[in-house]
């Protein structure tokens, strides 16, 4: 099948709008770390931005079908290298996330796998042979998305396992979930929870109880959630110029999960809707392309990327703002990160892959 | 073409647009609520965080001598903390920190160990008075060592030894029930403030007013910048003693390790030069901070060393007390012609009061009794004289009341009297109890302060002053209106009487006293000894070699015999004899006169010449040319200027 693929119909409008935010977050960045130890942490930054652009061009060009294709290879692949992370992870902080490779880099490979699972789900929701949803289906989507998630909740790390859940559910959702099927589901799970907590670590439950109430240990696990509201809060309508909270260092980790409640408190509510909105604008025209995908796995690939930006936005800024238990999520685009930053961009990649396949056939 | 044909549902895509759009509102809502309804809030929570108001120390005012030599100064302590750094091993570090600071390593651990429970915002603090080279290593590993700090406050240098503790006393942190008292409401938990001595007394003048600064603060506590407000401390104000360091040193050396107390004082204005009590603690001690062992140990000493016994010492004060007698007699006109047979002792009331010389003194009259402290010419004019006129005199001259002396806690002794008895005992007042009273022992019991005062009053023919260790002038008025250092009460007393009895105890020193041994050649004292039983002369045979239970001896002595320059009042416990007492005293009144003769004259002072020699203007007789007159003359004369006098002490021992 030969396909007529061109740049022109690389979404450029999108990848200027990721630009800006990109921008904002490496000056963010650079402000937030310029007196300490981090200092210097936006150039890297930046080789990140550019390494992911570079990827984002290499994954656009590789044909989707091709990788769907494949995809059962990879998430063998995936299952593997979660399982070589437990068995030969580097420890730190208590958990094994990263695998060192030869030339002094950690490896996340918790990261790469939503990459696959997004590829996996398009693909199981693609070949899907009913109209309606069937409870077959349930337990098969639910069981490519539990397997590796499960081994990331053992590494532990619940934030990354919580990313991989909105995958899920786009995928049930968009594959035509029938309202009695979610609520049997969300039942099950209300049910599930007391179990859950019996298996929560301690600081977890220290920290889903100091979200419920900050003032309780303002010292200690509360802190962050404390520190994080001041910050929001001081900036104002057009921000503060002390900015006491950031330099400071009251707000723990302003380059990384705090990014926002930084960039809140130095820009104000003007300037973080300014972020929300570049954000929406991204959201919405990622799920446009989702709209003209050539195919069915073209759009749940999409609508895949546009679920886990969606998640991330939405329990990164809401912990920001006291909404969200703290889970180490970071904001996609603006937090310092290679993972995070190469992640978002192959996504991009793929969705760019379906977008210049869109006038085929 | 991969897998169905059939799109998802456009439905559902829209659908999901708006979910993500309620998701943003959410968001939006939620910035609105912190940073535009709340704003105000979150930022005072943020000032909160980053201000501080740190206390600036006010460092206590100085002690001077009358000189403005320096009896108590402060000094600069640093003591090393650990902020705790939630990012730092403090475990790690422990071994470079014990040994920049010269710890042990395993004190160090402990400490971190022991706060490891303590809210993190609360620093350990880890050694005070570090060493300025300590210090210097802190500075040095600002970097390495982020969560070693120095806090800076001002400490109480105090002289070395115990010298003069009891007149300065110490300083500690207020207590609860300090704070309870209206003298010290104003003062905040924490505060250091004096407990005893003019560090109590004069506590309002002393301490300053601490100031503060508004310091930008870092998540850790560390300051950042410059202070962005600072209101300065008030340092504490000077206080003038009256006291002299030369004299304090010489009655200080001159009791040594007995003991006692020592007064000296300026007769004519109540100022005390000298005042010392043993034994003796280091107030030093109680400048850091004191440990129980140490303050259990000065608490329980059966010699009771925080008792500043010149002033707290209730005692009876022996044959001292004749000279009081003496005046009484006198006064009521009993005295003058009176003359006694002593053979030894006599027997009032059916019992029989000895003598202290068994063999008796033969006809005595009032200045032998005096110089020979003859005790039956005693017994016979109390006898005479009555209780009720005894008490009056002793009350006239200050004794059984505080002398008003401008140090805490003083005592008011007691002197017996028929309703004294009467209230406190609900007895009837025996005669024979007077008798005992004649010769200073019984109920009566004096401080050395009172004894001194009153003794002074006599050598100054009746004007009675109030003793005090500050220099008023300067003094805010609160002190003048609670302190008397001004007031003087004329007692009158016959001129005729002062001379006789004045020259009578300037014989005590000479080879028919006394205290012959305690005489000093050049120098015109007059005093008295005593020697008071502590406990009945039948008790203390039982316990010959107890010392406990050994005599007190007593002196009190002024030169010269006329209108005084100073009085010395001593109190030797288990000294047996007041000859040994009076030697004491008299190395005080040498040092005092010693002074006094080396003091530089208005004479050299006047025209320094460079060559030793000054011009005096001067008028002589010398002889007329034939030799059988003389004549008056008058011109210049140049006199060798006196050596340069002994180096005087320039501040208290231990003082820079």
């Amino acid at each position: 099948m030969a396909r007529y693929v061109s740049f022109k119909d690389f979404d450029w409008a999108l990848v200027g709008f990721v630009l800006i935010i990109c921008t904002l977050g490496v000056f963010e960045i650079h402000s937030a770390t310029v007196h300490t130890k981090f200092a210097g942490a936006h150039i890297k930054q930046v080789y990140w931005i550019l390494g992911g652009l570079a990827g984002m061009l290499i994954m656009s060009l590789l044909n989707y079908h091709m990788l769907l294709e494949k995809v059962h290879w990879m998430y063998i692949g995936a299952v593997a290298s979660l399982m070589t992370v437990l068995i030969f992870g580097q420890k730190y902080l208590g958990a094994r996330r990263w695998v060192k490779l030869p030339g002094g880099i950690h490896f996340q490979p918790s990261e790469w796998v939503k990459l696959i699972l997004i590829l996996a789900v398009a693909k199981y929701f693609a070949e899907q042979h009913h109209k309606d949803l069937t409870w077959s289906d349930f337990v098969k989507a639910g069981a490519i998305v539990g397997v590796p998630m499960l081994m990331v909740l053992a590494q532990p790390d619940l934030g990354t396992a919580l990313t991989y859940i909105p995958i899920a559910v786009m995928g049930l959702f968009l594959g035509g979930l029938h309202w009695k099927q979610a609520a049997v589901v969300l039942l099950l799970a209300g049910l599930a929870m007391p179990l859950a907590w019996h298996h929560l670590k301690p600081y977890q439950k220290d920290r889903l109880v100091s979200f419920m109430e900050p003032d309780a240990d303002a010292k200690g696990s509360g802190y962050q959630v404390k520190q994080s509201l001041i910050a929001v809060g001081s900036g104002g309508l057009f921000g503060s110029s002390e900015e006491s909270q950031t330099r400071l260092s009251f707000l723990p980790v302003p380059q990384t999960d705090f990014i926002f409640a930084a960039f809140s408190e130095g820009h104000g509510f003007v300037g973080a809707m300014g972020v929300l909105l570049l954000y929406f604008i991204v959201l919405m025209r990622l799920t446009q392309n989702a709209q003209t995908a050539p195919d069915r796995a073209g759009t749940f690939l999409v609508m895949g990327v546009v679920a886990v930006l969606t998640f991330h936005i939405l329990v990164n800024v809401g912990m920001v703002l006291g909404f969200m238990p703290v889970t180490g999520i970071p904001l996609p685009l603006m937090s310092y990160g290679g993972s995070s930053v190469l992640f978002m961009f192959l996504a991009l990649g793929m969705v760019m892959n379906v977008r210049m396949r869109r006038f085929v056939n | 073409m991969f897998g169905r044909d059939e799109k998802p549902s456009q439905i559902r895509l829209t659908a999901v647009q708006y979910i993500i759009l309620v998701i943003f509102l959410v968001l939006a809502y939620g910035l609105w609520r912190l940073q535009v309804s709340q704003s105000d809030y979150y930022q005072a929570a943020a000032e909160q965080n980053r201000i501080r108001n740190v206390p600036i120390l006010a460092p206590r005012g100085r002690i001077v001598d009358r000189n403005g030599r320096i009896i108590v100064d402060n000094y600069r302590s640093v003591t090393a903390m650990l902020l705790r750094d939630s990012s730092r091993d403090l475990m790690v570090d422990a071994d470079a920190i014990a040994s920049g600071l010269h710890m042990d390593p395993k004190e160090v651990k402990e400490k971190i160990r022991r706060f490891a429970y303590t809210p993190q915002y609360q620093p350990i603090y880890l050694k005070e008075d570090i060493t300025p080279d300590e210090e210097a290593f802190i500075e040095a590993h600002r970097t390495e060592l982020p969560e070693l700090d120095t806090i800076m406050a001002y400490r109480r240098l105090y002289p070395l030894k115990g010298f003069m503790a009891h007149v300065i006393g110490y300083v500690g942190e207020v207590s609860e029930g300090m704070l309870n008292q209206p003298r010290f409401e104003l003062y905040n938990p924490g505060d250091i403030v004096g407990q005893s001595g003019v560090e109590l007394e004069y506590n309002d003048l002393l301490m300053g007013k601490n100031g503060s600064r508004q310091v930008l603060v870092d998540s850790h506590g560390r300051e950042v910048g410059k202070p962005l407000e600072e209101k300065p401390a008030e340092a504490g104000k000077q206080l003038k003693l009256t006291i002299d360091i030369d004299l304090q040193i010489a009655a200080e050396e001159a009791l040594g390790d007995k003991n006692g107390a020592i007064v000296a004082m300026d007769p004519h204005t109540g100022e005390i030069l000298a005042m010392v009590s043993r034994p003796t603690f280091d107030p030093n001690d109680f400048a850091v901070h004191i440990t129980n062992k140490d303050w259990n140990k000065l608490v329980n000493d059966p010699d009771k060393p925080l008792l500043n016994k010149a002033i707290q010492a209730q005692l009876a004060p022996g044959s001292t007390f004749k000279i009081i007698m003496s005046v009484a007699g006198w006064q009521e006109n009993i005295a003058q012609t009176m003359t006694v047979h002593c053979n030894g002792g006599q027997e009032f009331y059916g019992r029989r009061f000895g003598c202290w010389v068994k063999s008796g003194h033969g006809e005595v009259d009032l200045t032998k009794a005096i110089y020979q402290s003859c005790d039956v010419f005693f017994y016979n004019l109390a006898n005479k004289l009555g209780i009720e006129r005894v008490a009056k005199y002793a009350t006239m001259f200050g004794l059984g009341q505080k002398t008003g002396v401008d140090l805490p806690q003083e005592v008011s002794g007691v002197v017996p009297s028929e309703e004294w008895k009467l209230r406190n005992f609900r007895q009837k007042w025996f005669a024979g109890e007077t008798i005992s009273v004649g010769i200073g022992q019984g109920a009566l019991a004096v401080t050395p302060v009172q004894l001194t005062r009153a003794i002074a009053a006599i050598s100054m023919d009746g004007r009675m002053v109030t003793p005090h260790v500050a220099d008023p002038t300067g003094l805010p008025s609160n002190y003048l209106e609670v302190n008397h250092y001004d007031q003087v009460n004329s007692i009158p007393v016959d001129p005729n009487g002062y001379t006789i009895i004045t020259d009578a105890m300037s014989r005590v020193l000479l080879p028919e006293g006394t205290a012959p041994s305690a005489h000093i050649p050049g120098i015109d004292i007059a005093g008295k000894t005593g020697s008071a039983q502590v406990v009945s002369l039948a008790t203390r045979a039982k316990h010959a070699n107890d010392e406990d239970l050994a005599q007190n001896g007593w002196f009190v002595g002024f030169t010269p015999r006329r209108n005084p320059d100073v009085v010395v009042g001593i109190l030797f416990q288990g000294g047996e004899h007041g000859r040994l007492a009076a030697r004491v005293a008299t190395q005080v009144i040498k040092a005092y006169v010693d002074k006094q003769r080396r003091q530089p004259t208005g004479l050299a002072n006047e025209k320094p010449a460079s060559n030793g020699k000054a011009e005096i203007g001067a008028i002589w007789t010398s002889p007329d040319k034939d030799g059988d007159g003389e004549k008056l003359e008058m011109g210049h004369l140049a006199v060798a200027l006196p050596k340069k006098p002994l180096p005087l002490a320039l501040a208290a021992p231990g003082m820079r």
